[in-house]
């Protein structure tokens, strides 16, 4: 059951990555986004975190596609029907994707012991006070960098927003 | 940039993305344009930075039909242009061509005509009120104002008949003598009526978003309402004291006391707080007149085939919508020459482009709304 | 019962079975909710409101449902088909979804999630593509402005709706939503005495994420039509009703849940019995309401002018006589039976309380502009809210340090702060406009 859940999840996500990227229309290519981002979530709750799952619903689902629909149901969508999609090349991509994808084997194959999954671990009930744990104890100073990161990044925006006036 | 403000905090810069100004046909089917105006806005986002009222849906050719109509048979025509204020039309008519005869209506029949037009000021202002908060969203108003609108319209009923194109006046006065308990009707509204605006008032008044979008929106200076020849409440909200009640008495109007209520920003709040006060001031004419109405013939005697010397005449009430102005011209025979109106509604919007540039969607219904247009004497 | 099913599809029956009860009857609860939103209208609009079908309109929703099933299905020429379907679907399916983790009463519940109350709040996040997709779709600049609107004002509001129930969740310590209402069955309090702030904060923020008036402006008549909707016709149309009217009953689900107690009875830890049996008093209390509605429709029946509305008034004054003696009946039985069918009564009978208050608010007030609304949530509501969570936070601590148990001491002094600070916040808005040129406002 839970491979099988697996796999329909994966297969949606990989099959919603593709579509997005070669659909014309720019709306659809965001609904494909979407979807592969719900799939990833699928995957979160078949790995029954269910705290990542519902994370990822609120902020990448629910925040930050809207904005992205947003934005683009602001813009011309008739320019972007006639744009090229594609660049000619090929030759270079399809290189540059065979030495990335050796490069992600490899780096599992050195890595293979470390990945073992701890089923004990993951099956605890309450994995969102773990989460929490582990986010405000021991990860405390990274969690603390990338949230003034982002608060840099935030200022600077309104900064270069405001400017612009 | 003024999308992202538009937007709030999303902080989207459209220009950059290249989004275009959008064109919004606004009309004419449309909840809020009152009647088949079609209103053309281009858009920046939601601000408009243009806009053109495109007229003409509702044009009936009323000034061409008076040309092959007697005197009296035009005068049911009036009631049709502006016909939520049918009996102010009647009255305006009447009074220009008896100008034209060089006869006046008999005193009774003045104060009768004077509590009329008043009743009916109160009643075009109470549909102007409801519909005007419907536009910004509050849903209650509509109703209570209808609650009083309907009992000036039983009274019109029970006086002659009709309720909305009453046809009430005839050249020279009245055809009907009152009814037995006019006066009672007509005590007993107002008395009650001062109650029911502080109704309205205690809803819409001191309401924080009533008053946020009502406020500094679709202001219009003192100088380019008289540029634009703007009229009536749209003109006294901007701080000018211009009534022809006081500045050209007609009908009974020099016997009473009233006051002109103006203002002084003329935002679409001030028009709201006017137009308020006029109710108010007309309820107050109705008290002071239904006390004292003489008694007397209620027609002049002019007739019946009507023969105005060759000339013409310009005369102009103040309907509740603004300065209602008729020019008549007579060539001697039983139809006029020509009849030329001068609609309150028809020279208010032009203002309106004026009011709206810069504004929101949202403000543009609220600006339609408190020109207080409507589309048969705009576009006659 | 139990031998009969097998043991390995036991857990899912009666999360079946819950789920096929909720999704056959919410179209029906939404269609009445409009009803009654139409005779509450009326009422606050000095007339009768729908009169015709049935008596007082009893069957107005189901004749309304069958013109929508039959009337025309119209997709306009240049629409985008395949998203102009689905827009719809999408938008009654998020709505319908988010019932999983709602807990009706302490049994009635299809699933007790442990991130019970993220998990709605994700699912009807997700509502809004319906709404954004079908103005899209549609191919309408009345219907384009409208999904633009609710786009933006969907995002600002969920956050600071969102920090509005951060305050009672930390008072709950849980994100189940079983959790949360024991939680306040523990402490004896209702989190919306605790946290006053929180509660009205959550109040507007969900008013503006079902689109409601004073907020509709997604859908705002008078602006944009219809907005989003502009173009949708038949039971397409229906369903995004469907889906609105859905939605508020999750809304106040949540709120019910997490401020008002969920399925408690008030005074819930008042256990005193009714003179010489066992049965607690304030347990009648459900049994008496109906008794007096029934009691209310019988007397009324007479009056009826037709036959036929005499009799549908007689069969509703049965039913609720039926429903008095169900509730009676349930005081007898075992004490799961008992708490499952009196928590959903007083479950249900909050949320309807809440959703009446939404229906008075749409009546009395008129409606924000975009800009003015965007500033409400950004300006007002998150700085409010974000002062509320730590104000929260900081007496929760003490209370821990410093055995200051009182729970109502605590509220008071948080309710004073939150005033000061709304004060301040509505005194910098006000300078705030006044310094801007009118024109810009």
């Amino acid at each position: 059951m839970n491979s099988v859940l697996f796999y329909f999840f994966s297969v949606l996500a990989v099959a919603s990555g593709v579509l997005m990227v070669t659909r014309r229309n720019i709306v659809h290519s965001a609904v494909f986004l979407i979807t592969a981002l719900l799939a990833t979530a699928g995957i979160f709750l078949q790995l029954q975190a269910e705290f990542l799952f519902v994370v990822q619903i609120i902020l990448y689902v629910g925040g930050i596609m809207v904005l992205f629909v947003f934005v683009i149901m602001l813009v011309n969508l008739d320019v972007s029907l006639h744009l090229m999609q594609f660049n000619r090349q090929k030759f270079v991509a399809s290189i540059l994707a065979f030495v990335l994808a050796a490069q992600v084997f490899v780096a599992f194959w050195l890595g293979r012991n470390s990945l073992s999954v701890q089923p004990a671990r993951l099956m605890e009930p309450k994995n969102t006070e773990a989460v929490g744990q582990a986010l405000f104890q021991r990860y405390m100073l990274p969690f603390e960098i990338a949230s003034i990161l982002l608060l840099v990044a935030m200022i600077g925006a309104v900064v270069m927003a405001k400017r612009r006036v | 940039m003024s999308d992202a403000r538009a937007y709030g905090n999303s902080n989207v810069d459209t220009t950059v993305l290249g989004a275009d100004e959008i064109i919004l046909n606004m009309g004419p089917q449309h909840p809020s344009t009152h009647g088949v105006l079609r209103v053309k806005l281009k858009l920046d986002g939601e601000r408009v930075v243009d806009s053109e009222c495109i007229i003409g849906y509702l044009h009936r050719g009323v000034e061409k039909i008076a040309e092959h109509r007697s005197y009296q048979q035009f005068a049911p025509y009036v009631d049709r242009m502006d016909y939520v204020a049918a009996v102010s039309n009647g009255l305006g008519y009447c009074e220009a061509v008896e100008k034209l005869l060089g006869t006046e209506a008999p005193p009774r029949a003045r104060v009768v005509r004077t509590i009329l037009t008043e009743l009916q000021r109160i009643a075009s202002h109470l549909l102007w009120l409801g519909t005007h908060a419907l536009d910004i969203g509050a849903l209650t108003p509509v109703f209570y104002c209808f609650r009083e609108r309907e009992e000036i319209l039983k009274i019109y009923e029970k006086y002659c008949g009709a309720r909305l194109t009453t046809h009430a006046f005839r050249i020279g006065g009245l055809q009907y003598e009152t009814y037995d308990g006019f006066e009672h009707d007509v005590k007993r509204f107002c008395e009650d009526f001062d109650k029911k605006i502080d109704e309205y008032e205690t809803l819409l008044t001191e309401n924080r978003i009533w008053v946020g979008r009502t406020k500094g929106i679709g202001i219009l200076s003192a100088e380019d309402a008289i540029a634009l020849g703007v009229t009536g409440p749209v003109l006294r909200a901007s701080g000018m004291k211009w009534d022809i009640r006081k500045a050209m008495p007609y009908a009974a109007y020099d016997q009473y006391e009233f006051e002109i209520p103006t203002r002084p920003t003329g935002d679409t709040y001030d028009r709201y707080l006017v137009r308020m006060e006029e109710m108010r001031q007309s309820r107050r004419i109705c008290l002071q007149a239904i006390e004292n109405i003489p008694s007397g013939p209620i027609m002049a005697r002019i007739g019946k085939v009507l023969k105005p010397p060759p000339g013409e005449v310009y005369h102009a009430i103040e309907a509740p919508k603004g300065e209602l102005g008729y020019y008549v011209v007579s060539d001697g025979t039983t139809q006029p020459y020509r009849v030329r109106v001068r609609p309150p509604s028809f020279i208010n919007l032009q203002a309106f482009d004026k009011m709206a540039r810069g504004s929101l969607v949202a403000d543009v219904v609220a600006i339609i709304g408190t020109i207080d247009i409507v589309l048969g004497e705009v576009d006659r | 019962m139990n031998h009969l099913i097998p043991p390995s599809i036991q857990p899912y029956v009666f999360s079946v079975l819950y789920g096929i009860v909720i999704v056959a009857l919410l179209p029906l609860l939404a269609g009445y909710i409009v009803l009654v939103e139409r005779k509450v209208m009326a009422d606050m609009q000095a007339r009768l409101g729908p009169m015709r079908v049935g008596p007082h309109g009893l069957l107005q929703p189901i004749a309304d449902a069958l013109k929508l099933l039959i009337k025309e299905d119209i997709v306009p020429e240049k629409a985008d088909r395949f998203l102009f379907w689905w827009a719809p679907v999408l938008s009654v399916t998020m709505a319908l979804l988010a019932y999983a983790a709602i807990p009706f009463g302490p049994v009635f519940q299809i699933a007790d999630l442990n991130v019970g109350l993220l998990f709605i709040l994700a699912i009807s996040s997700m509502g809004i593509y319906g709404i954004v997709l079908g103005g899209w779709a549609s191919n309408s600049h009345y219907s384009l402005l409208g999904a633009l609107r609710s786009a933006a004002q969907l995002v600002s509001y969920e956050t600071a709706a969102g920090l509005g129930l951060v305050s009672a969740l930390m008072l709950a310590g849980s994100l189940s939503m079983k959790e949360i209402v024991q939680a306040q069955y523990d402490q004896g309090v209702w989190f919306a005495f605790v946290v006053p702030v929180g509660f009205f904060i959550y109040f507007v923020g969900s008013i503006a994420e079902t689109n409601r008036a004073p907020f509709d402006l997604p859908e705002a008549e008078s602006e944009l039509v219809a907005g989003y909707m502009t173009e949708y016709s038949g039971f397409r149309w229906a369903l995004y009703f469907l889906g609105e009217y859905a939605n508020m009953v999750v809304v106040g689900s949540i709120a019910t849940t997490l401020f008002l107690g969920g399925w408690l009875r008030p005074f819930a830890r008042n256990h005193d019995l009714l003179w010489g049996t066992s049965i607690e008093l304030l347990d009648i209390v459900p049994a008496l309401l109906f008794l007096g509605v029934a009691a209310y429709s019988f007397w009324t029946a007479r009056r009826q002018p037709v036959q036929i509305q005499k009799l549908v008034m007689v069969a509703v004054g049965a039913l609720c006589v039926v429903l008095a003696a169900v509730m009676t009946a349930a005081l007898f039985a075992s004490p799961a039976v008992m708490q499952g069918i009196h928590g959903a009564f007083w479950f249900l009978a909050k949320v309807f309380g809440y959703i009446y208050v939404f229906l008075w608010v749409r009546f009395t007030f008129p409606r924000y502009r975009f800009d003015q609304l965007m500033r409400l949530g950004w300006h007002f509501l998150i700085p409010l809210a974000l002062v509320n969570v730590i104000v929260v936070g900081v007496t929760i601590v003490l209370q821990q340090n410093w055995e200051w148990r009182h729970p109502m001491l605590a509220a008071v002094a948080t309710t004073v702060i939150m005033l000061g600070v709304a004060a301040f916040l509505a005194q910098e808005e006000k300078q705030h406009q006044e310094s801007m040129p009118a024109a810009e406002r």
